[in-house]
């Protein structure tokens, strides 16, 4: 496939491979493309370095957006195990639901996922900002190191387990919180920071009903008495 | 890896289309399990039992094994061959009958027992197996199918997923279980007879022997989260209901969908894409150490 593409093209994941498909993507410096036919192919716009837009008009498997930088992706569906894990910048915008570890060791990056996220969303996350139109599974936050994750609806069990120094927003029910996740005080530069990442998610929810969980900062050195 | 699917359908006008729409689905995991693939379909049945047994060398001389179950079980048997499988229907006890095969042909596996139940597998690519079984074809209420990429034994067909040695039930699995072979010994004390070292198996006949023990399917799946294991997500057949479940971690994927007119469920949601009226489905991830299941009423029984 020619790596000279124009704006505004059409990839079709029936018709060419998910590797020419991804390679067309990231011979571009900019530009808008649509991917038809994803039908939930694994790895789709994987590693792209450059403000590209992508809208993939469908399904998407595994690792979807994966490691991405400065890129803009949509899927037009749900999205399948590890959605945008590793993200550096840019912003990944699900319409509908994705599966496990999305947003696993997000360094950068917006990902906005308008459904529901099941288990493990955002563990060990690094520094990206995650909003959850929906509901988290368990063990979302897992080992989160640093970013943000805001879920509008309820997290599962084990919230935040192990956590370091993310920040978690929850509007609804937290099934229970994991090992030194607490919930804490909101002050003003949090209801700043919640307000600023739903209007850029396009998310219309009250920040007055969120309430915040962090880490009680009793992991960071061997404690026995934290052994099972 | 391996690819799991279930299609359970609440409206009766789509059971022409059981096996076309399992078919469809069991095509998008090919490549999640691209060395064996087996399913199992509830296509009804009349009185007599029903069991589908596999020649592993391929060279049964399936006759000379029917004359000899009339002459030991004072029965009668229908035989129906299709490739290396074949069909009995017979007015003898089921179990009888798989007794007696375990015990006197080595070479024969039986892959299911029941009225309803009957299961077909195979070796190498999971669309050709599908169209070796006249999959697309069948018709029936429930129907679960498997994509294998083996792990636990061997790339046989006997060792294909589903796995079934109760009557009507049937299992299929994604993961591995890491205490089978103490609950393999236990279960041989209580009389289930194993025909391969697979794990799977063991949580089949697991299944098996608790709901023999009086358990409903999910008593015995609450007694199966305590006892078995390892990494699993399950999706359970039984005469008229199905199930799924998914070990306390649940890292073995699984996604559910629900219309007013099917219950689908399967390790991607690729697999569930091509189903009619998705767009207007409940698609959810099963929770851990959940139990999921839907049954059809059964006459004289709430359902």
């Amino acid at each position: 496939m020619s790596d000279t593409l124009l704006r505004n093209t059409t990839l079709d994941v029936a018709t060419s491979s998910v590797r020419d498909v991804n390679r067309a993507l990231k011979a571009a410096d900019d530009g808008s493309f649509q991917v038809l036919n994803s039908g939930g192919a694994h790895a789709l716009a994987c590693g792209l370095d450059a403000p590209v837009d992508v809208t993939i008009k469908g399904h998407a498997g595994y690792y979807c957006a994966g490691m991405n930088k400065h890129a803009s992706v949509t899927i037009e569906g749900n999205a399948s195990t590890g959605l945008a894990e590793n993200m550096m910048s840019g912003t990944v915008r699900v319409k509908g639901n994705v599966s496990q570890s999305a947003g696993a060791t997000a360094h950068g990056g917006l990902l906005v996922i308008e459904g529901d996220a099941s288990a493990r969303c955002g563990i060990s996350l690094k520094g990206a900002e995650i909003v959850v139109g929906g509901s988290v599974g368990h063990m979302s936050a897992f080992m989160a190191q640093a970013g943000a994750l805001v879920v509008c609806g309820d997290a599962g069990e084990a919230l935040g387990d192990s956590i370091y120094e993310a920040r978690l927003y929850v509007r609804g029910s937290v099934a229970s919180l994991g090992a030194d996740c607490i919930e804490k005080e909101m002050r003003d530069e949090h209801r700043e920071q919640l307000a600023d990442l739903l209007s850029r998610a396009g998310i219309d929810a009250n920040v007055a009903d969120f309430k915040r969980y962090g880490s009680a900062r009793q992991l960071y050195n061997f404690k026995i008495d934290n052994a099972y | 890896m391996c690819g799991i699917v279930g299609l359970f359908l609440k409206n009766k006008a789509l059971e022409p289309d059981l096996g076309r729409l399992t078919a469809l689905m069991l095509h998008e995991m090919c490549d999640r399990g691209p060395d064996s693939a087996g399913f199992a379909i509830y296509g009804g049945g009349d009185d007599r039992a029903k069991l589908v047994l596999l020649s592993k060398s391929g060279e049964t001389d399936w006759a000379a094994m029917k004359d000899q179950l009339i002459a030991e079980l004072s029965a009668e048997m229908e035989f129906e061959t299709l490739h290396d499988h074949a069909i009995i229907r017979t007015n003898a006890d089921g179990r009888a009958v798989r007794g007696w095969i375990i015990d006197n042909a080595p070479d024969v596996t039986v892959l299911s027992l029941g009225k309803n139940i009957e299961v077909f597998k195979g070796v190498g690519d999971p669309d050709r197996v599908a169209k070796d079984f006249g999959l697309a074809e069948r018709t029936g209420t429930h129907a679960i199918a498997h994509t294998r990429m083996a792990t636990e034994s061997a790339i046989t067909t006997a060792g294909s997923h589903p796995f079934s040695t109760g009557a009507d039930t049937c299992l299929v699995h994604n993961g591995s279980l890491s205490n089978h072979n103490n609950l393999r010994e236990m279960l041989m004390t209580h009389g289930e007879q194993f025909q391969t070292e697979n794990d799977s198996e063991v949580a089949a006949a697991y299944l098996a022997w608790r709901m023999s023990e009086g358990d409903t399917l999910n008593q015995a799946l609450e007694s199966a989260l305590r006892d078995l294991d390892g990494f699993y997500t399950f999706a359970i057949g039984t005469e008229n209901g199905f199930a799924v479940l998914r070990d306390p971690i649940a890292c073995k994927p699984a996604v559910i969908a629900e219309t007013d007119d099917w219950v689908a469920m399967a390790s991607e949601f690729r697999a569930i894409a091509p189903l009619p009226g998705v767009e207007n489905a409940k698609i959810y991830e099963p929770e851990p150490a959940k139990i999921y299941s839907w049954s059809h009423a059964v006459k004289g029984q709430a359902a």
